[in-house]
């Protein structure tokens, strides 16, 4: 599919990028830990674009210093859901609320099926499109199990 | 994504040993220079009095960190050598003031990457029910991570006595930690002498962890003067000739009483001079007084204490019984 070439799912930051090594992740929350943000770490295996509301994987971090300790974390998602997208975000409170002002992944399945295109007929002649991604197809926690 | 690197960095150069010349020029003396250590070095010594065996001790740290660096520019790998230690010492014999400093001297030596110290004690990393102790001692370690984790009063992990104690769940995930992620953080123990000792006694895990076990002794007399001395000038105060005379017979006496607690008991005594300095000046209001009175203690600020009238200590916690 066009939009989304070797069926590499391409959502937040970097996600046209080869995937990011530990190092350059590292690197990518230390920025964030710069500007104080707190950072979570999030996964699903529900890769629909408008699914904004991914598990958390325990409670965002505050108060971190080092990279070393959100790490630690990605790890034991990764440990956990080897099979599921997983995405660092970094949450912003200067407004009063919890903006994110980062998200990228760390961890995606081995085989991604992508999206198909649905068409459905509407009044008149007038068709409607969405995508579906045949992930989805599978009950939850059995979608990238091969 | 490709699997994670578990840990697996940096392959070491197999051959380095052989590789490289044996007479490849090394410059320690430029290393020393560029990692401004002595600078480190010499601020502890000017600010921490007496402690010979604790800054002994710093120095052969600082010199294996250095000669380490210099050996990883040439290929040469060993591995990050471990640096978790454990300070134990009397009361005020300034554990946790070290312990303080360390974060620094390590991050100037590029051992840690930010240097900040986390200061816990057993409530910080003990949990009150089933669960609650993993994850709080984690959240404790996540936040050292970087820095220095120092925990205070140690053997208070462990209570023998309760077998159902959430301590040696916490003491199992630290040592898990302080394994294998020696990059990442320094953990710094530190207690009464004989309660560590019996602390490493139960948990020989722990004992083997901790590559440098260091004592802190007590203060000879001079050396207390010379906190005091320190101590008033980071205060803006100093000793009139006859007060330093004496404080120093105060020290001795003090020394000999009970609940002496080192330059704690130096920091409380001046504390208590302060005060009586206050009253003195007050006492005489009609007197013209000049700066050189605000800042100057004097002899009979130190005299009154009831180390020399009744040779107990002035209310110092907790209670003599012999009052
Ligand atoms: N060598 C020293 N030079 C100057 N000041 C010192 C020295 N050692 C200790 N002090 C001062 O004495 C006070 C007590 O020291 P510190 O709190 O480090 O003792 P401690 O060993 O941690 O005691 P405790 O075991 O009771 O916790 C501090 O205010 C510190 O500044
Ligand atoms: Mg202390």
């Amino acid at each position: 599919m066009m939009t989304n070439t070797g069926n590499r799912l391409t959502q937040g930051q970097f996600s046209f990028l080869p995937d990011l090594t530990d190092e350059q992740i590292s690197a990518q929350i230390k920025y964030a830990l710069n500007h104080n943000w707190a950072v979570g770490v999030e996964y699903t295996d529900d890769p629909h674009p408008r699914n904004t509301y991914w598990e958390m994987y325990g409670m965002p971090m505050f108060d971190l210093k080092d990279p070393a300790g959100i790490l630690l974390e990605i790890n034991n998602c990764r440990k956990t859901f080897p099979n599921h997208y997983i995405r660092v975000t970094a949450f912003d409170s200067t407004r009063g609320v919890e903006s994110p002002r980062m998200s990228y992944l760390v961890n995606r399945p081995k085989n991604e099926p992508g999206f198909g295109l649905a068409r459905q007929e509407s009044h008149g002649r007038n068709i409607r499109y969405t995508v579906h991604s045949y992930a989805t197809d599978k009950p939850e926690g059995e979608r990238y199990t091969k | 994504m490709t699997e994670p690197a578990a840990g697996q960095d940096a392959k070491p150069e197999p051959k380095a040993l052989h590789a490289v010349p044996d007479a490849t020029p090394v410059d320690l003396d430029a290393a020393f220079r560029d990692s401004h250590v002595q600078e480190v070095l010499d601020k502890l010594d000017r600010e921490l009095i007496g402690l010979k065996p604790v800054k002994t001790r710093i120095r052969e740290i600082a010199a294996l960190l250095l000669v380490d660096r210099l050996r990883k520019g040439l290929g040469l790998t060993a591995g990050a050598p471990s640096l978790h230690m454990c300070f134990t010492g009397n009361p005020g014999t300034g554990k946790t003031t070290v312990a303080m400093r360390m974060g620094e001297i390590l991050k100037r030596l590029g051992y840690v990457r930010e240097g900040h110290l986390v200061t816990v004690t057993r409530d910080d990393l003990v949990g009150q029910y089933i669960g609650h102790t993993a994850p709080k001692t984690k959240e404790v370690l996540k936040k050292a991570m970087g820095g220095v984790l120092f925990i205070d009063e140690a053997y208070y992990l462990y209570k023998p006595e309760n077998e159902r104690d959430y301590g040696a769940e916490s003491i199992e995930i630290l040592l898990q930690v302080m394994e294998n992620q020696r990059e990442d953080l320094v953990v710094i123990l530190a207690g009464y002498k004989d309660k560590m000792d019996r602390f490493f006694q139960s948990n020989p895990g722990m004992s083997s962890r901790i590559a440098h076990h260091i004592d802190f002794p007590d203060y000879a007399p001079d050396e207390l003067v010379a906190i005091a001395r320190l101590m008033l000038e980071e205060q803006q105060y100093c000793f009139s000739p006859d007060a330093e005379r004496a404080f120093a017979d105060y020290i001795v006496k003090r020394m000999k009483m009970p609940y002496f607690a080192n330059a704690r008991s130096v920091r409380n005594a001046l504390d208590r001079a302060r005060l009586r300095q206050a009253n003195r000046l007050f006492a005489r209001p009609s007197v013209k007084l000049i700066k050189k009175d605000l800042v100057t203690i004097e002899a009979e600020d130190i005299l009154a204490s009831r180390v020399f009238s009744d040779g107990v200590p002035d209310t110092e916690t907790p209670k003599p019984s012999i009052l």
